[in-house]
């Protein structure tokens, strides 16, 4: 259809450039420190409890291959069942399609619920249904608080996690809320106010999914507030947008996933809730139910032999929490839905377009350390693909002077001794900086800021933080 | 203009051109563990729910101290008896939902290993939204409901039924990491287990 994929944010600058405005925020940079610490350590603790993590991670791998590898046959398998049981199935080549067939499927509506999901986000569903006087409400504590700051978000898991509670007051504050303090207590109070009225009374409800099995057509939601228990229960009618690969063949599959996800994302032997529906259930939950299945990319990306296993990803965010680079720069540097590791690897594949700069710089964003190839639940070797991509973009153009900035961090990022290096010389560099850019870098580092596009140190020295965080 | 399955399809089958093969799926994970009410009692706990261990004649009277004087949604088919409470039966309305003190009911499986048990709608379970939207739960399990590991209760489930999986209170880790019980699902989880 040729429109722009809106899985990137139209007018975000190129990661090198969103990077160097992040690292000037210690106000940021403090918030993610703490939150990726102390999640960091809670998943140590809740996979180190299991002793067949490896063998439940290699199951997942292969489950997702096989589904990669079939995906045709699944996908068809999926239709025929959920249809069987009264569900009805539509089919979206992109977001525009996507978005259009949801947006005739609210029907008279002007105000629906919507369950955090991560392919809605990717579509710009929001967004599409505003413009056509549908107002999306989000029910997911963190979403809301990005939708009532009109903020992005900044994590897969946790969207508002650049936010300390003073803030998310604030926000609240200026959106009509007044909760009485800045205790998280409180504020999840003032939220369950909010939109108790709106669960109530909802004609219609969004979800994303985190599986669905082709066998029995069951989809399946994990969550921890309960909002989407409430939006796939109450409204009379619910429509689930769901990117192709979340298909799995079967329900016994589902036993190795249930345990995966909780512990990679919330590092929770479980989350609060899960909830499995297939088709209608008359007396139970919606009368209607819709499945839109979302390419936009996908098979783009399935093309691919090397980049193909992005799409054994199941959204569990904990590549993010060990990243570096991520702790550093945020997540809405990256300038999608998909940010850190995973989405280094997943945008530009999604986006597929060599011209998208922005999408282009991504798959620089990563200093190749390999830990988020080490918790990742389904072994995605997401350092062979960001090299992989990297030599993919060289090919198709050349080098750009984003591919360049960001070789420049990634090479300073790689290592505690030069990133201490250019450490100590930081404040000699911040004399020598003129908009967030240095001019100088230790050694071979010469080479690279000689095209004066390295982003400036941050102050925190980087091996005392590594022995921290990864020893 | 093909139809959009067509194409999707079509892309697919393109995209795979490549044919390539993936070694069989290994489940050397474990699939059984210790399925017992202890194991079971200590995990619900870790969330921050309330849990009894109760000998089968002490139930009634447990329940009957808990729920006294209190306006309490029943579903069809509950195996116990609870004098001193208002039970209140389907059909019942959002708001009146809402308007309960709690929801009392059974469940289909309890999964000892991740302290969660699983609602799959059938008798003295009833439908999803009696266990939503009263701010309190109240669960009874039996011992011979309880499954050791995940992959032992996937196999007692139907999957064609509606089934929810509550692991403790609704809880939130979205400000700061912080967990806070209770945001939009009941504030309060009771589990029961009968010895
Ligand atoms: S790539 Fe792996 S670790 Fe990262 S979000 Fe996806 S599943 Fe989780």
């Amino acid at each position: 259809m040729g429109t722009r994929n809106p899985v990137t944010w139209l007018g975000s600058p190129a990661f090198p450039e969103a990077a160097r405005t992040a690292l000037a925020d210690t106000q940021l940079r403090r918030n993610l420190r703490n939150a990726t610490t102390t999640i960091r350590g809670r998943r140590r603790d809740a996979v180190g409890e299991l002793p067949d993590w490896e063998q439940l991670r290699r199951a997942g791998e292969a489950i997702k291959d096989d589904v990669l590898h079939h995906l045709d046959r699944y996908l068809e398998q999926l239709e025929e069942a959920v249809t069987a049981r009264g569900g009805v199935v539509h089919w979206a080549r992109d977001a525009a399609e996507a978005n259009e067939i949801v947006l005739r499927l609210c029907g008279d509506a002007r105000e629906v619920v919507k369950v955090k999901s991560m392919a809605t986000q990717e579509i710009g569903l929001n967004e599409a249904l505003a413009e056509a006087g549908v107002h999306a409400v989000e029910t997911d504590l963190a979403e809301l608080i990005v939708q009532l700051g009109d903020d992005r978000p900044s994590h897969i898991l946790v969207p508002a996690i650049h936010r300390n509670r003073s803030e998310i007051r604030e926000i609240f504050r200026a959106a009509g809320l007044d909760p009485a303090s800045d205790e998280p207590r409180v504020l999840a109070e003032a939220a369950r106010a909010h939109l108790r009225r709106k669960f109530l009374s909802c004609e219609v409800a969004i979800s994303g999914a985190n599986f669905a099995v082709a066998g029995t057509g069951s989809v399946v939601v994990l969550e921890s507030e309960g909002n989407g228990r409430m939006c796939l229960t109450l409204p009379r009618k619910l429509i689930t947008v769901m990117g192709l690969e979340k298909v799995v063949p079967t329900w016994q599959d589902l036993e190795v996933f249930l345990q995966l996800l909780p512990r990679s994302s919330t590092a929770e032997r479980m989350n609060p809730y899960t909830s499995v529906w297939t088709g209608v259930t008359p007396g139970d939950g919606p009368e209607e139910f819709h499945l839109v299945l979302l390419d936009n990319g996908r098979t783009a990306t399935l093309a691919d032999p090397v980049g193909r296993q992005a799409l054994r990803c199941i959204r569990c965010s904990a590549c993010l929490n060990v990243c570096p680079v991520y702790e550093r720069t945020g997540g809405q540097s990256y300038g999608s839905v998909y940010p850190g590791p995973i989405g280094a690897i997943l945008t530009p594949q999604l986006v597929d377009d060599p011209h998208d700069k922005q999408a282009a710089s991504l798959p620089y964003a990563s200093s190749l350390c390999g830990a988020c190839f080490e918790v990742c639940p389904v072994r995605i070797d997401i350092p062979s693909v960001l090299t992989h991509l990297r030599a993919q973009a060289v090919e198709a153009k050349g080098r750009s002077a984003e591919s360049v900035a960001m070789a420049a961090a990634a090479w300073v990022f790689a290592s505690a001794s030069r990133y201490e290096k250019a450490q100590k010389l930081g404040s000699l560099a911040r004399l020598f900086a003129r908009d967030g850019r240095i001019s100088w870098l230790p050694g071979p580092g010469a080479a690279w800021t000689s095209s004066r596009d390295a982003p400036v140190p941050a102050r925190e020295p980087f091996r005392e933080w590594w022995r921290k965080n990864r020893g | 203009m093909a139809s959009a399955r067509a194409e999707i399809l079509g892309r697919v089958r393109d995209a795979l051109r490549d044919k390539p093969t993936a070694p069989p799926v290994p489940r050397d994970y474990v699939r059984s563990g210790e399925a017992s009410v202890e194991l079971l009692a200590e995990r619900v706990a870790h969330y921050r729910a309330t849990v009894h261990v109760v000998a089968e004649p002490d139930v009634v009277p447990l329940l009957g101290e808990l729920l006294a004087g209190k306006r309490i949604v029943v579903p069809d088919g509950l195996a116990w008896d609870v004098p001193g409470m208002t039970a209140l039966r389907d059909p019942l309305t959002v708001a009146e939902l809402d308007a309960a003190d709690g929801a009392l009911t059974g469940c289909a499986v309890a999964i000892a290993q991740t302290g969660t048990i699983v609602l799959d709608g059938g008798p003295g379970q009833g439908r999803r939204a009696l266990t939503l939207l009263p701010d309190h739960h109240v669960c009874v399990v039996r011992a011979d409901q309880i499954a050791g590991t995940v992959p032992e209760a996937l196999e007692r489930l139907d999957p064609l039924r509606p089934l929810t999986f509550v692991s403790g209170p609704s809880a939130t880790s979205d400000i700061e990491l912080d967990r806070v019980e209770g945001v939009h699902g009941p504030r309060r989880l009771e589990v029961l287990i009968i010895r």
